[in-house]
């Protein structure tokens, strides 16, 4: 293109219309490009390459990811910093916020979910609009009671659906299941992941490490969900022996806090993201 | 024709008309012919302006806002001092929203719902927007504004050393972007520009630590250094041009004094939009005193440079009311 030159006859002329028609191909291939580029985002999204733990109260992924304005205030507002934003290899969820459990789970100890209150555009919210449910296994059986307030006049989080489901994924992993205790720091001493503990402050999150524990059947999954009534210890046969194994139950949001304690390198407790309760 | 709609016309990427001979008015003609008949020296005239220029007086007003605001969002999270928490997308100054004209239209067409929050962040925004002049947007907070304008220096550094030429495009293409990425999003259902925008991209990694879009921002800074100058923001950034509109109606813009004007053509050449500036082309201004059109980003680069004092920053009706 570059390469043309002026053809016989009027060259100012000539020049000057080349010049244009050089600049208006020239703005053909930049729209080209620059539709082409911002394309390839729809490639993540569209395989679905990570299947993101999003912050409560989200809506439904499609709805969720055309609402976020990414500007990450529910970020700003987390107290145990939780909330992390997408990077450009997540294409069209870029700058969406997500929660990655296992290195830091929500574990609510705002009391009132602040990051669906910092959201300016609902794509978090408290009560999904008539005009877009959520599935039916999202909703939530009764309004779940936050063990950390489950004295006060009004003990419940306001949510509705749950964001995911915790599920027992390497059952072999679980410390419980092979009737061992557990001593020491949940997830060693480089673990920077933060909880807050009742019993140490009501309103300052601290580090895991920074509160060991000493158990005769380790429980850890069970102790620290902040759900009442989420998770519990139960006895079962198995192989005509009785082992004791932890039960998940519908009031379970998923939050991730049982993830992020389970004690062994993989651990044997999950959440899965966007999954619903099925019986 | 109508001045508004002649500005916007030049906005959308019509290319800036001449006016007919009708047009001048008598004061600009007079000026006209002075110019012309006169044929002293203005070398002693224009040194003397010169001395008395005042150096990048806009520029470091200009950087000083653009830094501080983005500092400010940094600031208020990293300290936890809530004062502007969010991103340029939509944030939150002192409890009140703020948010994006551009991000919350594309939003709302991919999201296809008008949400009461987003309403209410952008009448704030817009009527700010409204009294301060539309792009202004762009020169004084848009922190992409701030990486390519001096990406641009080296640019305009390399071309003088004919290592490379610049190349233009039709300036039109910004619009059919605008339309695009809005049909993108009502399409898609996915705000497309958001993922490439580098003012959230920026502002984002300013905020809350850099990341692997920064890249994108990089390519696109290489290529306007040794390709285009300004590319994005002159050719492709849909916020620019939302804001434009929003600078139509806006009292504060730059004003183009003819009588002063020495026709030496330095505005045009540190202008991020010189179609805005043909007015100071000699012979085509047709009146003593215009305004200049609503895709100036009013950065004040060309007022720093102007010798002679024949542009300056007025806002409309301030001097009717003092």
């Amino acid at each position: 293109m570059s390469d043309d030159k002026p053809k016989a006859g009027n060259p100012l002329v000539n020049r000057r219309k080349l010049e244009a028609r050089r600049k208006f191909l020239r703005s053909i291939v930049l729209g080209a490009a620059v539709m082409g580029i911002s394309s390839v985002g729809y490639i993540p999204v569209a395989r679905a390459w990570n299947v993101r733990m999003r912050p409560p109260g989200a809506l439904e992924e499609p709805d969720f990811l055309s609402s976020c304005i990414k500007c990450g205030q529910c970020v700003q507002v987390c107290p145990v910093q939780a909330i992390k934003l997408d990077d450009i290899e997540q294409g069209y969820g870029v700058g969406v916020p997500y929660i990655d459990s296992r290195t830091q789970a929500c574990d609510f100890s705002c009391d009132a979910v602040q990051c669906i209150l910092a959201c300016p555009t609902g794509a978090l919210v408290y009560h999904k609009p008539a005009f877009m449910p959520s599935r039916s296994e999202m909703r939530l059986p009764a309004p779940p009671i936050l063990l950390a307030k489950e004295k006060s006049p009004e003990p419940t989080l306001n949510l509705k659906e749950r964001s995911g489901l915790a599920v027992l994924l390497r059952p072999e992993k679980c410390l419980a299941r092979q009737g061992k205790g557990f001593k020491g720091m949940a997830r060693g001493p480089s673990f920077k992941g933060k909880m807050r503990f009742m019993e140490v402050d009501r309103w300052k999150p601290i580090p895991l490490r920074d509160h060991p524990f000493e158990l005769e059947l380790c429980d850890l999954c069970v102790r620290t969900c902040p759900i009442k009534g989420a998770i519990s210890m139960e006895s079962v046969v198995e192989n005509g022996v009785t082992i004791k194994t932890p039960v998940v139950h519908e009031a379970c949001l998923g939050c991730g806090v049982c993830e992020m304690v389970c004690p062994p390198d993989l651990p044997a407790i999950v959440v899965e993201a966007r999954k619903g309760w099925s019986v | 024709m109508n001045k508004y709609l002649e500005s916007v016309r030049v906005m959308l990427g019509g290319d800036p008309r001449k006016a007919e001979p009708a047009e001048y008015t008598e004061e600009a003609k007079v000026i006209h012919f002075y110019k012309k008949n006169q044929k002293e020296d203005f070398e002693a005239l224009k040194l003397e302006a010169r001395e008395h220029q005042k150096k990048r007086y806009w520029l470091k007003r200009r950087w000083t806002v653009l830094l501080s605001i983005n500092l400010l969002f940094t600031v208020s999270f990293w300290f936890d001092v809530q004062i502007l928490e969010g991103a340029l997308t939509a944030s939150r100054l002192l409890g009140f929203h703020l948010i994006d004209l551009n991000s919350a239209l594309q939003v709302m067409l991919a999201h296809k719902h008008i949400i009461v929050n987003l309403f209410i962040g952008t009448g704030t925004v817009f009527v700010l927007w409204l009294l301060l002049g539309g792009r202004t947007f762009c020169s004084w907070v848009c922190p992409y504004h701030f990486l390519a304008e001096n990406a641009e220096r080296l640019h305009v550094y390399l071309v003088e050393k004919k290592k490379i030429s610049d190349h233009a495009f039709h300036r039109g293409v910004r619009s059919v972007f605008w339309v695009l990425f809005a049909a993108m999003a009502w399409v898609t259902g996915y705000t497309v520009f958001e993922s490439i925008s580098p003012t959230g991209i920026v502002s984002r990694a300013l905020i809350y630590g850099p990341g692997l879009a920064l890249g994108w921002v990089t390519l696109l800074l290489l290529f306007e250094i040794f390709y285009s100058r300004r590319a994005w923001c002159r050719y492709v950034c849909p916020i620019g041009l939302t804001y434009g509109f929003v600078g139509v109606f806006s009292p504060v813009h730059v004003t183009y004094k003819l009588a002063n004007c020495h026709h030496e053509g330095e505005c045009r050449k540190v202008c991020e939009v010189p179609h805005v500036l043909e007015c100071v082309i000699k012979g085509r201004a047709p009146s003593a005193k215009l305004d200049i059109g609503s895709d100036c980003t009013r950065c004040g680069m060309c007022i720093d440079v102007c010798p002679s004092g024949a542009l300056s920053f007025e806002i409309s009706g301030l001097r009717k009311i003092m």
